[in-house]
């Protein structure tokens, strides 16, 4: 499985290494093999099964957003190619957001969805139901962000805000997105085996890692508040 | 004392002292910072008066702060006022300067209050050390730090020295808008929050012992470097001998001197007092819990425990590390993705402190052998002295359970 981490020195904020870690660490240990790449923001974006996008500071998003439109990132979606995005990267796949002030910034229209700033910043544990699973993670960002109808959001809020307080991130044959930034992978075993599943066409074997400890915690934890 | 305050200054200074009093007597904290706070509430200008006719250094930056500001007031020698429990807002400034009639003045500040430090204080020399990731969740984006910090040093006089660290690129976007700049080479390797530019967001390229942008935003030259254990000042060398450990300390050492200067105070005769400095409220102390000896190490985000985790001894001693996410600490401990934990495989580490599974899910991740400690009795013995890593709240509680 080859995976881009896409510009880390621009979104790169909340600790978003933690996801291709997790990625890599979860097939590596189950003898799949792992390439993860860093694309720097001169690099031409390589061949790649997914794509990781992070969170970033107003800056940095703006420039990553048109770095990404001159790309071939939307060419290689269309031929195949999955996303996994966070925070800001969930941002950028739609079709605007806003970054200092209230001005529409047009994004990368991947997915028809929209960003508009939140009258309040959105900091804190997110839980969500994800199908079957709960979701832990932290979110931390100013967004309000709609789907358009069709869209199918990836979670539903339990604790926490998302996109608005009711459903969180979303999610298409190859793209997923979430508000929860940074580890929500090596935080969600389940979902980063999903993950690496639909990306390898793989059935995984159960792995046994010190995240499954974490996770049951943090369930625990959010559930009761 | 009087002699520099105002009428109303006067009768703010009395409430403060009052309030002291009471809640020295009602045991409710050190007081203080309580008593500046209701003497800036009466007085909002008690912080400019108090400042007047003294000779003022404030310190800032995201981390080293509190051993710089210390290394500072032992290098200057003589009686020197300084808000050496930390307080660094500016109730504890006015905390600090009542407490104290000396001229001579050190302030460790907020990065977010730099700019009204600066304003009130009137300095003669503010040394900014770094800026880096800190406390996510409390959307202090490092970026708008510097804005502010630029912004504000944009309007100080000419006689205020800025002694700033050449090798981060956002301490020098920060600085570059203050008339007189003394630039410093220290060792910064942390590099990650300034991997864009500040003034156009392309990349920032990095060579050895330098950095630039296509933009054309440079490292500036530099008066102080370091090199090893020696400090340069201008022409001047001196070999350092400090007592606390870390290279990063002997950059904070040397733009301690490299401040004291300006006033000054020769840097042969400042770095050598700075030996005096062991530890800073618990800070690189050796401590007793239970029979085994504990070597504290203060760490509250990712650079601080990057330059902890590269300060250890090489070797394959056991770590204990101990993480907390309450408030004060930030409450969202992502961050832990953006420490190179792997640098700690072929120890093992015992992980302590109520985000002990978040910490061990990273070790896992990075694999590095590790041991959740549920129960504390369960820690091993040994007659070494153990490297305890902990971040602010998770320090406090090893601080109360251990001795000195
Ligand atoms: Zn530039």
């Amino acid at each position: 499985m080859k995976i881009a981490l896409i510009y880390p020195e621009l979104l790169g904020t909340y600790g978003d290494y933690g996801n291709a870690l997790a990625l890599s660490q979860r097939s590596t240990r189950r003898g799949i093999d792992v390439d993860v790449m860093n694309v720097s923001i001169t690099d031409e974006l390589p061949d790649a099964d997914l794509y990781l996008l992070g969170g970033g500071e107003d800056g940095p998003q703006r420039l990553a957003a048109d770095l990404l439109k001159k790309s071939s990132l939307k060419q290689r979606v269309a031929n195949g190619a999955h996303v996994f995005a966070v925070c800001a990267g969930l941002q950028i796949l739609g079709t605007s957001f806003c970054v200092e002030g209230n001005d529409a910034y047009e994004g990368l229209s991947l997915v028809d969805v929209e960003t508009t700033r939140g009258s309040v910043r959105s900091v804190g544990e997110l839980l969500s139901q994800v199908g079957e699973n709960k979701m832990v993670g932290f979110e931390n960002h100013g967004g309000v962000t709609t789907l358009s109808p069709g869209i199918e959001p990836l979670g539903t809020v339990l604790h926490g805000r998302g996109n608005n307080g009711h459903f969180d991130g979303f999610v298409t044959e190859t793209i997923w997105a979430t508000y929860a930034h940074g580890p929500v992978l090596a935080m969600n075993p389940w979902l980063c085996d999903e993950v690496i599943a639909k990306v390898t066409g793989n059935n995984l074997t159960p792995l046994k890692t010190a995240a499954d400890q974490l996770y049951a915690e943090r369930v625990t934890s959010l559930s009761s508040r | 004392m009087s002699s520099r305050l105002s009428l109303r200054g006067f009768l703010a200074l009395s409430a403060l002292r009052t309030v002291n009093s009471l809640s020295r007597g009602t045991g409710r904290g050190s007081g203080t910072v309580a008593g500046g706070r209701v003497g800036l509430a009466i007085y909002p200008k008690l912080l400019n008066d108090l400042s007047k006719n003294r000779q003022v250094i404030l310190v800032s930056g995201t981390n080293g702060k509190t051993t710089t500001t210390a290394l500072c007031v032992a290098g200057w020698g003589d009686k020197v006022c300084s808000n050496a429990t930390g307080a660094n807002m500016p109730a504890g400034h006015v905390a600090a300067l009542s407490g104290s009639s000396s001229p001579h003045v050190v302030l460790e500040t907020d990065e977010a209050w730099l700019p009204v430090a600066l304003e009130a204080t009137n300095p003669r020399v503010v040394v900014l050390l770094n800026l880096s990731r800190d406390q996510l969740d409390r959307a202090t984006e490092v970026r708008s730090i510097a804005e502010r910090w630029r912004s504000a040093l944009s309007k100080t006089a000419h006689d205020l020295v800025v002694v700033a660290n050449a090798n981060d690129p956002l301490v020098v976007y920060a600085s570059e808008s203050a008339k007189n700049i003394r630039w410093c080479n220290i060792e910064t390797p942390w590099t990650s929050d300034a991997v864009s530019c500040p003034k156009c967001t392309q990349s920032i390229v990095r060579t050895s012992g330098s950095w630039s942008c296509v933009c054309g935003f440079t490292k500036p030259g530099c008066v102080a470097s370091v090199s090893g254990s020696e400090v340069r000042i201008d022409n001047e060398t001196v070999q350092t001998s400090l007592s606390i450990p870390g290279q990063f300390n002997v950059g904070n050492a040397a733009m301690a001197a490299t401040a004291l200067d300006v006033l000054n105070v020769d840097p042969s005769k400042s770095l050598t007092s700075m030996k005096s400095v062991t530890a800073i409220a618990g800070r690189f102390a050796v401590r007793t819990w239970q029979g085994r000896k504990i070597h504290m190490l203060l760490a509250k985000n990712p650079a601080g425990f990057d330059a902890l985790l590269q300060s250890l001894s090489p070797g394959t001693d056991d770590v204990w590390i101990a993480i907390n996410a309450r408030i004060a600490d930030g409450k969202d401990p992502s961050w832990l993705y953006d420490v190179s934990f792997e640098q700690l495989r072929g120890r093992k580490v015992w992980c302590l402190g109520e985000r002990r599974l978040d910490l061990s899910t990273r070790l896992d991740y990075a694999n590095v052998t590790y041991e959740v400690v549920n129960d504390l009795n369960s820690l091993p013995k040994t007659s070494d002295t153990t490297e305890l890593l902990a971040n602010y709240t998770a320090f406090s509680d090893w601080m109360q359970r251990t001795t000195a």
